[in-house]
């Protein structure tokens, strides 16, 4: 390994400077790493287990970075301060520290109600059903709102896209809702204007619209399931007959809608019962993280992915058969755990859904079309010949597998893939008798079921040609997101008025003559429909903070009933088309309770695939060159959260990049282009050029890049301005998602990308633990047993509670869910890029994520990993002041009050999981954000540590409740923040000490495990091993070994 | 060379060493019972009120209950601070012309907050419940004093940690029976160590002094 003078593969710490004469730069040439990276691949003499390539290949950077306590700089003085003015601080400091002891306590108001709201009683919290939208369609939510303040969005158990959990984005609403960067007030060519001035305007437009018929007049929203929306729509346009209604998403589930229109020949929503599903078959779909019902099939999916074996209680020696039936002392406790699904994951760029998936094969996105209509072939149905790159094995084993279970099998198509596949997947799933079955047809639960690119060239066009006199966008932010060849930010300067509603003054609202700030979901009155057609009255949580005004009070105005407010809308179409039973009152008060109406959802249909369904579907096209995919972006999604500081800093699912998108690329296809992590590249595509810095992404298909959107805008806010590149300026209306004719041109520069991965090291112990089912059930005793060291400390005694954690490896996609919820839980701090950069970031719960085996197509693990809340607390002993402290429920305690940040206890924890702040990361100056915090839970300053607390707000609630009433903590009544969102159920919390409860339950688990067990630290958050159910025709036979890391 | 030091000085340096002992102990010292003091901690000082009202004519004179303003003691951990329209449901009727009740009607008319200082400051780090210790026979005049006779409130207790935990740590010095906790001029009959003893059994009184009992 040659040092030499190029910049380093991963920069560290801040540069030398001449007041501080570096060490030695550790420094490696990219090109060198990849090939010592390489050499270790193809000769499989790494570790079985690696978080980067950097770790795989055992570069010194890495060295350098596992071997530290924090980052190199991370815990040094990074302002421009020397040595000896620092010092001089820390005694004056010292000396005036003293002196804080005499500061008297400033006055403080209490500022009581007036007229005291019913059912507000102050320090208690209220829930409030509700739903959040991403695309169009709603997810239930209950909200929690401390006197009128929304503060914490918990899934809602009622409603069916819910179940109780929620995804990332909702779990990052409250940030969005404070975000003092959203529009304030309604301007008019950029100057402040009022809402009775827009509706005035409004008036005229309407007048002289009447006289025209409409002509001329436009609307594009994004896609809605909003049936109050879609009533006004639809009123508008009977009234305006020439007026056209543009509906797009720039990212969506437009193909999927035009595939189910190529399949049968009729607009229809598909629903997949996954509960059903014993094969699972993914064509490039992230159906678990990402589409309308992902949080609901991440919970059908999770429930049958754990495999419930209880462990044998006597000391037989490992290997040996264990008993099978009950060996405990405890009550029964045998459950009957669902079978086991299988799930084959074929995609280019490695989402949530592959890495869980018992085979995954990497194939470039334009080839997923060749493989469905292989298999298609070897399955019989007729959807036209194909040849795939595919292996052989992968088409015949995987049809055997799906015919073998007929009707209890499903094929997905991603939404990302053009409508011919998803019409294939129709067509095998149909074929294989899975409809009625797995896969569910509906009506459309779109108000419009309109392509939406096409429906943007159209308006494009049509702005070209003159013939838009006025265009009213009711949200999105099309001049931002619409593809770069469209050119529609010229295109909109020859309409003659232009009316923009958004949240933010964006890119849009610059080229448009009216702005109105629109509200948040939590500020208005609106309808919104599920995936499968449940509908939900939402309710606000909160008036609007800013004075702003929804959609539906825009189209009030455009339909002549500008005194219409969004509350008056949204019940007088329930009311007058009598969609509640009677008495309507009572079943109103029902739906907004509930969060759904009841009964709503949409009936199956029957669907019959159409018979000329192998002449209808476009032809494959063969693309030719590097591939280009383009993707939502998994923490910012389009571009829509780029403001958010909570998304922003959320590692992203698989990379663990924070604050800017990179290009993804596969190892091997790196390595022929000499490309880096970090380097800086153009990317050249249909015309156009964008630089990019590029990031190995191992398990990439060959000869593919996957970028995402939403990045590099420019007028969003403070956060999201100006960071990361926008991959939509080389993207096409024609091919928006996949293309091909991809070219790439080194720049030489190189780009410093924050990513987590290599964060926090725990350097391949036994960290993971993965077992074949089958191997599993034969010898649950796999990984021996667990005898914990002695110890010279006596033992604690519990006499009340004793808290516990599992999660369950086998369930957890990475998906984040879980660190939004935290945050959002425990008013964890943003600290910005460069501060990710020394290893500073504050969450409490973070993901690991580890790679197995092949850099072109490794297992992927995840582990989300909190304090451990030790028994034998390594850190407990070594805190100075006794601000780390073990409680007599078990819980490891973290006193901010007394911490002076010594910092001893981080250094002393073996799993990585105390935060430091460094500086003062709160914001304790913004007022919005102040709203935004839970009142239950310390704002931490500057100088703390903090860490994991098992939420023990909410530990202290339950048991205080409890009390009053007299009795125990029932099981499950408290639920950690982690715990209650989490899609697939991995996390499960408990009493210990109450052998009933499902955390003892699940310790009697085999599979269970501690982490780092010979350290003797005896954690109190155990996991349950990662339990694979491969195919046994797909896998290449291997030696059952004990998969130690 | 003379010597620079006479054997005196021996004596000087044994001596400063101690002096200076003592006077950092002594600084300490100060410093430790300046915080004590009702200069910082505001014990048994009234404080000025928008409002000049009296918790002594209200409760001893008009008898009524803690519970008719703090409304939420026994259910929430806020005691609740009543809604100006809690003082109109009287006040409307009478004393309806008195000018000492002007910023109340105000506060009516305009629909803004009256601003009451805060008596009892916890620190912010401080999670504490009135619920709890109210359904556990912590008396209200155990830690606010005997506010039926305090013209303006003041603080009868320091709420500095030790005293806090002076009650967690022996609950039976404290504890009556759960019916007399709103009872102002309660008295123990008997002895206290043999109630208290028995009270903290019959209602399951933990001695929680667990840091995340009061800090998280």
């Amino acid at each position: 390994m040659s040092t030499s003078q190029h910049s380093p593969l991963v920069q560290i710490g801040p540069p030398p400077t001449a007041a501080r004469p570096a060490p030695a730069p550790i420094e490696m040439d990219p090109q060198a790493a990849l090939e010592v990276m390489r050499d270790h691949v193809a000769g499989q003499t790494g570790k079985r287990f690696w978080r980067s390539l950097e770790e795989l290949a055992g570069t010194p950077v890495f060295q350098q970075w596992a071997s530290n306590e924090f980052p190199d700089g991370a815990s040094t003085w990074s302002d421009p301060v020397g040595r000896r003015r620092m010092l001089q601080l820390l005694g004056a400091s010292l000396g005036l520290a003293g002196l804080t002891a005499c500061t008297k306590q400033p006055d403080e108001k209490i500022v009581p109600y007036v007229s005291q709201p019913e059912d507000y009683v102050p320090g208690k919290s209220l829930k409030y059903a509700s739903a959040l939208s991403l695309n169009g369609y709603a997810q239930g939510v209950l909200v929690e709102s401390h006197l009128g303040r929304p503060t914490k969005i918990e899934g809602n158990e009622l409603h069916p896209a819910s179940l109780g959990a929620t995804d990332v984005f909702a779990q990052a609403a409250t940030y969005v809702l404070y975000d003092p960067d959203r529009s304030q007030s309604v301007l008019h060519n950029g100057r402040i204007a009022t809402w009775p001035a827009f509706v005035q305007a409004m008036g005229l437009l309407r007048e002289e619209a009447l006289g025209a018929k409409g002509a001329g007049l436009r609307i594009l929203s994004e896609n809605t399931t909003s049936p109050t929306f879609a009533a006004q729509m639809k009123k508008m346009l009977a009234e305006l007959p020439q007026a056209k209604w543009h509906q797009y998403d720039s990212v969506g589930t437009d193909n999927a809608r035009v595939g189910a229109q190529l399949a049968f020949g009729q607009p229809a929503s598909v629903q997949y019962n996954l509960a059903a599903a014993d094969v699972i078959l993914a064509l490039d779909s992230d159906f678990l993280t990402q589409g309308p019902g992902s949080v609901r099939y991440s919970k059908d999916c999770g429930r049958r992915r754990k495999l419930v074996k209880e462990a044998a209680h006597d000391s037989a020696a490992a290997g040996q058969a264990p008993a099978a039936t009950e060996t405990h002392s405890a009550p029964a406790t045998h459950e009957v755990a669902p079978k086991l699904n299988r799930l084959y994951a074929v995609e280019s760029c490695p989402t949530a859904t592959g890495s869980i998936a018992d085979h995954r094969l990497p194939l470039a996105s334009a080839e997923i079309e060749n493989y469905a209509r292989a298999l298609a072939a070897e399955l019989g149905v007729n959807v036209g010949a194909a040849t795939t790159k595919a292996p052989a094995d992968w088409v015949k084993k995987v049809a055997a597998d799906l015919k073998a279970h007929s009707g209890s099998s499903v094929v997905i198509a991603g939404d990302y893939q053009p409508p011919a596949v998803h019409a294939i997947a129709h067509a095998i799933n149909a074929a294989l008798g899975n409809v009625g079955k797995t896969v569910n047809y509906t009506e459309p639960v779109e108000a419009s079921t309109a392509d939406g690119f096409q429906s943007l060239k159209q308006l494009t066009d049509d702005m070209n040609a003159g013939a838009v006199k006025s265009l009213i966008i009711l949200g999105g932010n099309p001049v931002y997101t619409a593809p770069a060849d469209l050119d529609f930010a010229n295109a909109i300067k020859k309409v003659a008025m232009r009316v923009h509603l958004g949240l933010y003054d964006d890119e849009t609202a610059a080229l448009c003559h009216w702005h109105v700030p629109d509200t948040h979901a939590l500020e208005t009155w609106t309808d919104l429909r599920a995936f499968d057609g449940t509908a939900t009255i939402a309710q606000p949580l909160i008036a609007p903070i800013y004075g702003s005004h929804s959609a539906i009070e825009v189209m009030s105005v455009l339909i002549g009933r500008p005194e219409l407010t969004a509350y008056q809308a949204v019940r007088e179409y329930w009311q007058t088309n009598k969609l509640l039973a009677e008495p309507f009152e009572d079943n109103w008060r029902k739906a907004l309770h509930d969060g759904i109406v009841a009964g709503s959802a949409l009936l199956a249909k029957t669907t019959a695939i159409r018979a000329d369904l192998a002449t209808a579907l476009p032809a494959a096209k063969a693309g030719s060159g590097l591939e280009i995919n383009f993707r939502p972006d998994g923490s910012i999604w389009d571009g829509r959260f780029a403001n958010n500081g909570w998304l922003q800093e959320l590692p992203k699912p698989i990379s663990r990049l924070t604050w800017d998108n990179a290009a993804y690329i596969g190892s091997s296809t790196a390595a022929k282009l000499g490309l880096g992590n970090g380097d800086l590249v153009e990317l050249k595509h249909a015309g156009r050029r964008v630089q990019a810095p590029m990031w190995i992404m191992p398990g990439h298909a060959a000869d593919s890049i996957t970028v995402t959107l939403g990045y590099g805008r420019t007028r969003v806010g403070r956060i999201g301005n100006r960071i990361g590149y926008n991959a939509g300026t080389i993207r096409t209306v024609a091919a928006p998602y996949i293309s091909s004719g991809l070219e790439i041109a080194k720049t030489g520069d190189t780009f410093k990308l924050a990513a987590t991965q290599e964060h926090h090291s725990m350097e391949g112990r036994d960290i993971i633990r993965v077992a074949n089912a089958a191997d599993f059930e034969k010898n649950p005793q796999m990984w021996g047993h667990e005898h914990p060291p002695m110890t010279l400390y006596e033992d604690y005694e519990y006499n009340g509670y004793k808290w516990g954690m599992a999660i369950d490896l086998s369930a957890c996609t990475g998906c984040n869910a879980c660190t939004i919820a935290c945050r959002s839980e425990n008013n964890i701090a943003v600290v910005g890029k460069s501060e990710v950069l020394r290893g500073r970031e504050m969450d409490w719960i973070r993901i690991d994520r580890y790679y197995e085996g092949d850099s072109d197509n490794p297992g992927i693990y995840h582990q989300p990993l909190a304090c451990q809340h030790c028994e034998n607390a390594p850190c407990e002993g070594v805190c100075p002041v006794a601000a780390t402290m073990h409680s007599d429920e078990g819980l490891n305690q973290m006193v901010y009050n007394r911490c002076i940040g010594t910092r001893y206890c981080s250094n002393n924890c073996p799993y990585k999981v105390r935060r430091f702040n460094f500086f003062l990361y709160s914001d304790w100056d913004t007022q919005s954000l102040e709203a935004l915090r839970n009142p239950n839970v310390s704002v931490r300053s500057r100088g703390v540590m903090e860490k994991c607390t098992f939420c023990v707000q909410r530990i202290n609630y339950a048991r205080i409740e409890s009390e009053k009433e007299g009795r125990k903590i029932h099981d499950g009544e408290v639920i950690t923040a982690c715990q209650s969102v989490c899609p697939t159920e991995a996390i499960t919390f408990g009493d210990l000490n109450d052998p009933n409860s499902k955390i003892a339950k699940s310790r009697r688990n085999a599979r269970n495990y501690k982490l780092l067990a010979d350290l003797n630290t005896r954690p109190r958050t155990e996991f349950l091993a990662r339990v694979r159910n491969p195919n046994p025709e797909l896998e290449a036979p291997q030696a059952p070994a004990p998969a130690h890391g | 060379m003379s010597q620079l030091f006479r054997p005196g000085a021996n004596t000087f340096a044994k001596a400063s060493v101690i002096a200076g002992l003592g006077i950092a102990l002594g600084l300490g010292g100060i410093v430790n019972n300046i915080e004590r003091t009702s200069y910082v901690t505001n014990v048994n000082v009234p404080r000025d009120q928008p409002v000049m009202f009296t918790h002594k004519h209200h409760v001893s004179g008009v008898g009524m209950d803690c519970r008719y303003c703090h409304t939420s003691v026994e259910v929430s951990s806020s005691a609740g601070i009543p809604p100006t329209e809690t003082c109109m449901g009287c006040h409307s009727q009478i004393w309806s012309e008195a000018p000492i009740l002007e910023p109340v009607r105000e506060s009516w008319r305009s629909g803004k907050s009256i601003q009451w200082t805060r008596v009892h400051d916890l620190p912010a780090f401080v999670y504490f419940n009135h619920s709890i210790h109210v359904n556990k026979g912590v008396g209200c005049a155990t830690c606010h004093g005997r506010v039926d006779l305090m013209p303006m409130v003041w603080k009868e207790n320091t709420l500095l940690m030790e005293w806090c935990l002076d009650c967690h740590r022996a609950p039976e010095k404290y504890i009556r029976p759960k019916d007399q906790v709103f009872n102002m001029e309660y008295k123990p009959e008997g002895d206290q160590a043999a109630l208290g003893a028995k009270l903290v059994a019959e209602y399951k009184v933990r001695k929680l002094t667990d840091c995340s009992v009061c800090h998280r």
